[in-house]
């Protein structure tokens, strides 16, 4: 949780200075020489017909960035002098982002076989200002292409408002979105519940004949109590059966996710997910041990995770 | 059947498509006055009206847009697809009791191109009615669609009985292949091969996409009335022999987890032996029978339950090409829900009634009785509808 009234404004604002101070900062050559088959790939993505950049080899000059982009693994990703302050921004809750502006100069086209490189200037971070999407400051920097021969071949500004995400009003500090799935509860069922709050599975039991019942109800369906207690379960579990969702997206979910019906020693079931491990993994039998997950501020769900881990 | 004997005088439906273009009520009319064409009577002739739950045209619209007059019988059954047959039962009741004369059984949806039944809905388990609750124990856990509650149980039918996705491929393949020559079927002429199953993506393990059944807008009808009355229509009539709803112990909805055995469905078994009694006919007595597949595996399940096949038999029976067209036991010669159309089952009634008058596209020899199920995994119904 960090602190809502405490400023950031004058570190971040330092640490924005100390990088611009930094200068240019270059990065190694790209991966790639400028080649035909990403050209012919981006004229195809793009639906653009002129042949002309085939033909003479060249790069189309909106392909700049192409040249020095990390890939998606971005191992190999170069530091550069703005990565310090938005990890700062986040840090102070400017968590964020929106890109609000984007110029691209042009030199002179960059040739086939040429290998570019990227250098970045930080330029300047300015706030903080309200704005439509919430508090945020403005970050700008600058990167600017060289081709063999330190000939610069495109430049590019890039400006993004790191804002912090407005909180719903009258709501305490939402940390993550309403969990979309909530349960029903009624004075029949609250007491789970409540349970799970307190990190611990209840089991309805009756207080006279003493059975235990999950999904819990109003009246034993053997002596026909009224009187209902509950046991806390130890926590432990056996897949009876399971699923595994792929198809279509649920709310609040990400697929695949499993879902088993858990056979507890107490002698009851009980429907959950079973998390910590991949779905390959899961199998009829598999010991569980209970885990508690906060979906959001106010809903907790009983889940299972291998024992053994 | 006690009183006076029922039987189903009239089938009618609309196409069955993926995007009907008209309102359901629209559908409905179009289907009932199908259904009363068939028969041979008029609007003003329909005194009952039966429908689903689920359903969203009320019995009062329907009879407003048709031009009925009167009615003396009105009434809904619960439980989805689980309705299908308890509509006839509940028809036939009201003729068996003198309530109503004609009465007309409806199912009228545009399932594909309004609401889907198959999409995660997260108001489920919103609020606290008893199916609420029930939904809550299961619901926020991503546990929430038709498929994914079927799943489950499929799970636990191949581990006690060792079937394979194979065994639930096959009932697929069956269905589209009858589909093929069923020119009413949205799969006419497009069968599939237990390869294509195979590698059909995944919805919910163990179930893949060619194990859940297809999404259809459309709607069916059924005139039932008495017997002796029916024999003075355009029709053969198809009488309604036996008829029955069950439900089992700790049932419940989709989601019927807590009971000692999750390889089976209880409540099948109490229909099914609700209509050998009732009917006094045996599983061998019956040529052709007609088992709600909206998933492949409860269709292996139902042969078990109903006493084709012996318990965990059911992928052998399947195996040997015995729910084809001249095997054992044809299932669902029209195709099915999976390979004609989803109509809450309705369909899968009118197919009985073709199948006993002799004029399926599919039609198979010698049938005298069709055994007909409703939904499955829910609360459910059954009818044996015979020849006379």
């Amino acid at each position: 949780m960090t602190d809502l009234d405490m400023s950031p404004g004058d570190e971040l604002l330092e640490l924005a200075e100390k990088q611009a101070a930094l200068g240019e900062v270059r990065g190694g050559p790209a991966a790639d020489p400028v080649n035909i088959p990403m050209i012919r790939h981006w004229l195809d993505a793009m639906g653009d017909a002129n042949r002309s950049y085939l033909d003479k080899g060249v790069s189309p000059p909106a392909m700049a960035q192409v040249w020095t982009m990390p890939g998606v693994r971005r191992g190999v990703k170069d530091r550069s002098p703005v990565d310090d302050v938005l990890a700062a921004l986040d840090a102070a809750g400017y968590t964020g982002v929106v890109a609000t502006n984007c110029e691209q100069t042009y030199h002179r086209p960059a040739r086939v076989g040429e290998r570019l490189s990227a250098a970045t200037r930080f330029s300047g971070l300015i706030g903080p200002k309200r704005t439509a999407l919430g508090e945020g400051y403005f970050a700008t920097w600058n990167v600017t292409w060289y081709g063999e021969g330190d000939a610069p071949v495109a430049e590019m500004m890039f400006r993004v408002l790191k804002f912090r995400p407005r909180r719903k009003s009258g709501t305490p500090a939402a940390s993550t979105a309403p969990y979309p799935l909530r349960p029903a509860q009624n004075r029949d069922t609250a007491f789970f519940w409540e349970g799970v709050r307190q990190g611990e599975l209840r089991i309805q039991s009756c207080a006279d004949c003493g059975r235990l019942r999950h999904p819990p109800g109003p009246v034993c369906p053997s002596c026909r109590s009224t009187s209902r207690s509950y046991v806390v379960a130890r926590g432990e579990g056996t897949v009876f059966s399971y699923v595994v969702h792929h198809h279509p997206p649920v709310p609040g979910r990400e697929t695949p996710f499993v879902v088993a019906v858990v056979e507890l020693p107490e002698g009851v079931r009980i429907v959950g997910n079973v998390v910590d491990c991949p779905p390959d993994a899961v199998g009829i039998g598999m010991e569980l041990r209970a885990t508690y997950r906060a979906m959001d501020d106010e809903v907790i769900l009983p889940m299972w995770a291998p024992r053994e881990s | 059947m006690s009183g006076t004997r029922a039987a189903i005088a009239g089938i009618g439906a609309t196409e069955f498509s993926k995007d009907s273009g008209r309102s359901e009520l629209r559908l409905a009319a179009e289907a009932v006055f199908a259904a009363l064409d068939d028969a041979g009577l008029d609007p003003s002739d329909v005194d009952g009206m039966v429908t689903f739950t689920q359903d969203t045209n009320q019995e009062i619209a329907v009879a407003r847009e048709i031009g009925a007059g009167e009615l003396t019988f009105f009434s809904r059954v619960e439980y989805g697809g689980g309705a299908a047959c308890g509509t006839v039962a509940h028809a036939a009741m009201a003729v068996a009791t003198g309530m109503a004369r004609t009465v007309v059984c409806y199912r009228a949806f545009n399932e594909r191109s309004g609401r889907r039944f198959g999409q995660p809905d997260a108001r489920l388990g919103g609020q606290p009615t008893s199916q609420g609750l029930e939904m809550s124990w299961h619901v926020p856990f991503g546990l929430m669609t038709p498929a994914a509650w079927v799943a489950m149980f499929a799970r636990r039918y191949m581990h006690v009985h060792g079937a394979t996705s194979e065994d639930f491929g096959r009932v697929a393949v069956a269905m589209r292949r009858h589909a093929a020559t069923n020119p009413a079927a949205w799969f006419y002429q497009r069968p599939i091969t237990l390869e294509e199953h195979q590698a059909s993506r995944w919805i919910v393990e163990p179930l893949r996409l060619f194990d859940c059944c297809q999404e259809s807008d459309g709607a069916v009808a059924l005139v039932v009335t008495s017997v002796e009355r029916a024999r003075d229509l355009r029709r053969s009539p198809a009488v309604v022999t036996a008829a029955a709803q069950g439900s089992a112990e700790g049932q419940m909805m989709m989601t019927s987890y807590y009971r000692d055995d999750m390889s089976g469905l209880p409540e099948m078994s109490v229909v099914g032996r609700r209509l050998w009694e009732m009917s006094g006919l045996k599983p061998r007595d019956v040529r052709t029978a007609i088992l709600y597949d909206h998933f492949t595996p409860f269709v292996l399940a139902q042969l078990e339950e109903l006493g084709f096949c012996g318990r965990g038999e059911a992928p052998g029976f399947v195996r040997d090409g015995g729910i084809e067209l001249g095997g054992r036991l044809p299932v669902n010669p029209h195709g099915g829900q999976l390979g004609e159309a989803y109509i809450h089952g309705m369909n899968g009634i009118a197919e009985a009634v073709r199948q006993i008058r002799g004029t399926s596209a599919n039609q198979v020899p010698g049938v005298e009785h069709v055994l007909v199920t409703a939904g499955t995994g829910v609360p459910t119904s059954g009818l044996i509808l015979s020849a006379g």
